[in-house]
C-alpha cells in the first residue's frame, strides 16, 4: 500500500493486467515510447514490448477498428483515445460495430474489449480537449460505460472492464487523473462494474454523481452537513447499466435528490435517472427532481470554463431548494 | 501508374492454357457448380422478394467469378471479412444456403455462422469492415498464426475515410491482409467515375507502399489465381495488397432500387456479352467435353438443392422477441431484463 494518484493507478492496472494476461494489448496514440501525453500507458512498452504496446497512425477510427479485429481473433484490446472530444473520428465504429457485433453475429463474437479515454472539463484546455458525452455511449446499447471518482475505483474498475467479456466505454476524469492521492492496494483486485457506491449514508436528501462530479458532491454534503441536513452522497461509478437499484432505494429513505453531472443537460444522464426514480418512486418523492449540470452548450474555453462547471455551491443551491420544496 | 487489366478467360471462352496453372478439372467444375449456384440462389430470392417471401436483397448477378474465385483460394484458417454482396463467397467457404434465405429474409439467427467458419458476418455500413479486417490480421502477427484475411469490398468503399485508415494500418505494420475490391461501377446511382479521379482504384495502392493488381473480375481464373498468389504472399511474407477485380452490377442496387432512373439499358447488353459463367460454360464445352446433358443435370440438382434451402427457410418458425435482447450482451443488464418482460407481457396479454 503506497497514496498514488489516479493516473498511477491506472498504469498499475495496465501493468498487472498485462504480466498476467499475454492476449491483453494496448494501442492508441503515443502510448508506446511516450507512455500516453498524460503517463497513463508509462512503462508498458519497456516491459511487454512493441507487439504488445502499439504506437498506432493519428487514426481514431482505425484505432476502435482494429481492436475490433483484434477482439475477434482472441486478443483483449485496451484502447487509448487520447481526448473524449477525438473520439466521435472513431464513433461509427464503437456505434456500429463495436456495441452491435456480438448481437449481429448471434453471440459469435464478443467484443471483450476496453476503449479508455480522458474526458471532462477543468484543465485551461483547448477546444475538443473538455467533453463530456458520456450519455452518448450509454444511450447506445450493447456497450458498458465506466466512470470512476477515485484511484481505487480507477485500478479496480480497469481490470474489472479488461476481464469483461462485454466492450467498455472507460472514461476517465482527467482533472482528477493527479489531484488527489489515495492508498492503493498493491494487488490485483477487481470493483464490480454497474455496483455504485454509498460513499455516505444519510437520511434527508440523496446526491449522486459519478467521475469528476463525485468530490464536488462530497464537499457539497459536508457543507449542507453542518447546517443540519443529512445528505446520502452515492457515486454511480457505472452509467451504463446504472446501479437503478442503489438509487431508488436511497430515495426510498429519503425522499428527495439531486444528480449532478458536467455533461449538458438535456437528454443526459440526470434525465434518464430522474425519469426512471420518477416512474419507480413517484410517492416517495417529497420534492421534484433536482439537476445541477453543464449548460446546453459547448463546453466553453478557459475563461468561462468555471461558469459553466458545476461546483460546490451550486449543488449546495440545490439541496437547498429541494429540501425546501 | 495504369495498372494492366489481368486476365486468363476471355469473353468469348478461350483460356491461356498455361496460366491455368495448377487447377484441375475438379476444381473447375467445382467452380462452375458453385457460380450456377449462386445465380440460382440469387433468381430465387428475387422470384420470392417479388412475392413478399423475401426481405430487401442485394443482387449478386454478374460478380459469381469474382465472389468464388476470391473465396476458393483460401485456407480454412483464413479469414474472410466480407460487406454485403458475397454470399457466393460464403457459400463456397461453407455457409449454407438456408441460413443466407434467413438473413436476407430478416431472421437475424441466419448471421450466426458455424464456429469453424472464419467469417465476419455481413457489414452493411459502407469500408468499415476493412479495419476489422486489419485488427484480425494485427492479432494475428502478434500471436504468430500462419493465416491471412481477405476484406472485400465495392467500388463505393473506396471513398471512405475508413478505406485508406485500413490500407494505412496494413502498410505500416506490414499485415497478412489483401484488400479485395469489387469494381462492379456502380454505388446505387453513383458511377465509379465519380467516386475517385484515379483512372483504376488499384492504384491506390500505391500510397500504402502496398502492391495493387488490376483484375477482370468476371473471369474465375484470373481472380483465382491472383487472389491465391497474394493470399499466399500475405500469409507467408505478411505482405498486405490491394486487388481491384473489374465486374458489374447487372441488377439494381437492391430490391429497393429502379437502375433503370440512372444508367441505360443497352450498357447491360454490353455487358451480358462478358458474362462470367457463359465464358466458363464455353472454356469447359470445347475443352473439358461439357454438354448440354451434363448441363441440364447438374441444374437440376443444383434446383433442387436451391429448392430445398427455401422450404427450410420458410418452415423455421419465427425468432422468439428474446432473441432481440439477449445478444446485446453476454449477460443480460436489469434493464433489458425489464424490457423484455415487457415484450412477453404485451404479447401475453394478447397485444400484437
Amino acid at each position: 500500500m503506497a497514496r498514488k494518484t489516479m493516473i498511477k493507478a491506472i498504469n498499475e492496472a495496465l501493468h498487472q493486467k498485462m504480466n498476467e494476461d499475454k492476449t491483453v494489448v494496448v494501442l492508441g496514440e503515443d502510448v508506446a515510447i511516450d507512455g500516453g501525453v498524460f503517463r497513463a500507458t508509462e512503462g508498458l512498452v519497456e516491459k511487454f514490448g512493441e507487439d504488445r504496446v502499439i504506437d498506432t497512425p493519428l487514426a481514431e477510427s482505425s484505432i476502435i477498428g482494429a481492436s475490433i479485429g483484434m477482439a475477434m481473433n482472441g486478443l483483449k484490446p485496451v484502447a487509448e483515445i487520447q481526448f473524449m472530444g477525438f473520439v466521435f473520428q472513431g464513433f461509427d465504429q464503437i456505434v456500429d460495430h463495436v456495441a452491435r457485433m456480438r448481437h449481429r453475429s448471434q453471440g459469435k463474437y464478443n467484443m471483450q474489449m476496453v476503449v479508455r479515454m480522458p474526458y471532462g472539463a477543468g484543465v485551461r484546455a483547448l477546444e475538443h480537449h473538455s467533453e463530456s458525452t458520456e450519455a452518448l455511449f450509454a444511450h447506445t446499447s450493447g456497450l458498458k460505460v465506466v466512470i470512476p471518482s477515485n484511484p481505487v475505483d480507477a485500478k479496480g474498475l480497469l481490470i474489472s472492464a479488461i476481464e469483461d467479456p462485454d466492450p467498455v466505454i472507460f472514461l476517465e476524469p482527467k482533472r482528477l487523473y493527479r489531484l488527489t492521492k489515495k492508498e492503493l492496494p498493491d494487488e490485483l483486485y477487481r470493483t464490480p462494474i454497474g455496483k455504485a457506491e454509498i460513499i455516505k449514508s444519510g437520511k434527508d436528501i440523496t446526491v449522486v454523481a459519478y467521475g469528476a462530479m463525485v468530490p464536488i458532491i462530497e464537499e457539497a454534503a459536508e457543507h449542507v452537513g453542518k447546517e443540519g441536513v443529512d445528505a446520502e452522497v452515492i457515486d454511480l461509478r457505472t452509467i451504463s447499466p446504472w446501479d437503478m437499484e442503489t438509487v431508488s432505494r436511497s430515495v426510498e429513505k429519503t425522499g428527495r435528490l439531486v444528480i449532478v453531472h458536467e455533461a449538458a443537460r438535456s437528454f443526459g444522464v440526470g434525465a434518464e435517472i430522474a425519469a426512471t426514480i420518477g416512474e419507480r418512486n413517484l410517492l416517495h418523492l417529497l420534492a421534484p427532481i433536482s439537476r445541477v449540470t453543464g449548460y446546453d452548450i459547448v463546453p466553453p474555453l478557459a475563461k468561462l470554463e468555471n461558469v459553466n462547471y458545476p461546483n460546490s455551491e451550486k449543488v449546495v443551491r440545490a439541496i437547498h431548494q429541494t429540501m425546501e420544496f | 501508374m495504369k495498372s494492366k487489366l489481368i486476365q486468363i478467360l476471355d469473353e468469348k471462352g478461350n483460356a491461356v492454357e498455361k496460366a491455368i496453372g495448377d487447377l484441375t478439372e475438379k476444381d473447375i467444375l467445382k467452380m462452375y457448380r458453385l457460380m450456377n449456384l449462386t445465380r440460382l440462389w440469387n433468381n430465387k430470392a428475387l422470384s420470392l422478394q417479388r412475392q413478399g417471401r423475401m426481405g430487401t436483397l442485394a443482387s449478386v448477378r454478374g460478380q459469381e467469378a469474382s465472389n468464388i474465385g476470391m473465396a476458393m483460394p483460401l485456407q480454412e484458417s483464413d479469414w474472410l471479412v466480407p460487406a454485403f454482396r458475397e454470399y457466393g463467397a460464403m457459400f463456397t467457404r461453407g455457409v449454407s444456403l438456408s441460413d443466407q434465405y434467413m438473413y436476407w429474409g430478416g431472421d437475424e439467427r441466419g448471421a450466426r455462422f458455424p464456429d469453424n467458419l472464419n467469417i465476419t458476418p455481413a457489414c452493411i455500413t459502407i469500408g468499415a469492415h476493412l479495419l476489422h479486417a486489419v485488427g484480425i490480421a494485427h492479432a494475428a502477427k502478434i500471436k504468430g498464426e500462419k493465416i491471412m484475411v481477405l476484406s472485400s469490398s465495392g467500388d463505393g468503399s473506396i471513398s471512405q475515410g475508413d478505406f485508406h485508415e485500413a490500407l494505412n494500418w496494413a502498410g505500416v505494420f506490414k499485415l497478412p491482409v489483401v484488400f479485395v475490391i469489387q469494381n462492379n461501377h456502380w454505388a446505387i446511382s453513383m458511377p465509379v467515375e465519380k467516386q475517385t479521379a484515379t483512372e483504376t482504384l488499384a492504384e491506390k495502392a500505391a500510397a500504402y507502399a502496398i502492391e495493387g493488381v488490376r483484375v477482370d473480375g468476371n473471369d474465375v481464373f484470373a481472380v483465382y489465381h491472383t487472389v491465391k498468389k497474394y493470399a499466399d504472399r500475405a500469409r507467408n511474407e505478411h505482405k498486405s495488397a490491394l486487388i481491384e477485380l473489374v465486374t458489374y452490377r447487372m441488377g439494381d442496387h437492391t430490391t429497393a432500387d429502379d437502375a433503370t432512373r440512372y444508367r441505360k439499358p443497352e450498357i447491360i447488353r454490353e455487358w451480358e456479352k462478358k458474362d462470367p459463367i457463359e465464358r466458363l460454360k464455353k472454356f469447359l464445352t470445347t475443352k473439358h467435353g461439357w454438354n448440354e446433358d451434363k448441363e441440364q443435370k447438374m441444374m437440376a440438382e443444383l434446383t433442387e438443392q436451391v429448392e430445398n434451402a427455401v422450404k427450410e427457410y420458410e418452415n423455421v418458425d419465427p425468432p422468439e422477441p428474446e432473441t432481440m435482447f439477449q445478444y446485446m450482451y453476454s449477460e443480460m443488464p436489469w434493464n433489458l431484463k425489464a424490457q423484455l418482460e415487457e415484450v412477453k407481457e404485451f404479447v401475453k396479454a394478447g397485444g400484437k
